[in-house]
């Protein structure tokens, strides 16, 4: 009963860590899992969500085994 | 429709001369559009030695796999080709290669620039520069529209 959380670029930076595991908990939406695997960071503007290698928006609800991806605005190309 | 990412420096008029051999069928195709984009030396009036392309792998993946899908079905390609380049980047050296095959010119374009700007729009990448003043993340404010 977890869920995987990764960070990427310059998030990765301001959070000092690439990946956690957080318990799972019912009715946990994303910004509540910002919330815990951050101690309670402000979420930078402009951050892009993903669960399970999908978009979603900070209200998206979290199921066990989700992967949750936090991440700044696209550079690629 | 294969999207394929690597940390290798490639040629992109060979990988779409190899893949124009091996997977399209001659004589049914009669327009290709290709789009390369190449790291320059310099952004924003500052010179840049060299950067790092960080990505989400399985995210980046699974988005220009589905990406790849999508415009072929969306503009009736005979077929699609991208190739993205992440890890250390010098300039002069490809980054992407968005290539798009169809029966008529007009599908090919589009097919083509669309491509390349969803993924500029979507794909998880993320450019950091190296400069003289040291490094920056690359931001869209900052990007001059490359």
């Amino acid at each position: 009963m977890s869920i995987s959380i990764q960070f990427f670029a310059s998030l990765r930076e301001i959070t000092g860590q690439s990946q956690t595991t957080l318990s799972y908990e019912p009715s946990m939406d994303v910004l509540i899992v910002w919330a815990k695997a951050t101690n309670n960071m402000v979420m930078p503007d402009n951050t892009l969500c993903a669960i399970n290698m999908e978009y979603v928006k900070t209200d998206a609800i979290v199921a066990d085994n989700d992967e949750v991806a936090f991440f700044p605005p696209v550079t690629g190309g | 429709m294969p999207a394929h990412l690597t940390n290798k420096a490639f040629n992109p008029w060979d990988e779409i001369q190899r893949y124009q051999d091996g997977h399209l069928q001659s004589g049914h195709y009669g327009a290709t559009a290709s789009f390369v984009g190449t790291m320059r030396d310099f952004n924003i009036n500052e010179s840049v030695s060299h950067m790092t392309l960080e990505h989400y792998p399985k995210m980046t993946q699974h988005y220009l796999d589905k990406l790849c899908l999508q415009c072929n079905q969306q503009y009736e390609l005979d077929d699609c080709l991208i190739i993205h380049r992440f890890g250390d980047i010098y300039p002069n050296e490809p980054i992407v290669l968005t290539v798009a095959w169809s029966a008529h010119r007009a599908q090919a374009f589009d097919a083509c620039r669309y491509l390349m700007e969803e993924l500029k729009s979507n794909a998880p990448f993320w450019k950091k520069e190296v400069t003289d003043k040291g490094e920056r993340w690359v931001h869209n404010d900052i990007i001059n529209n490359e």
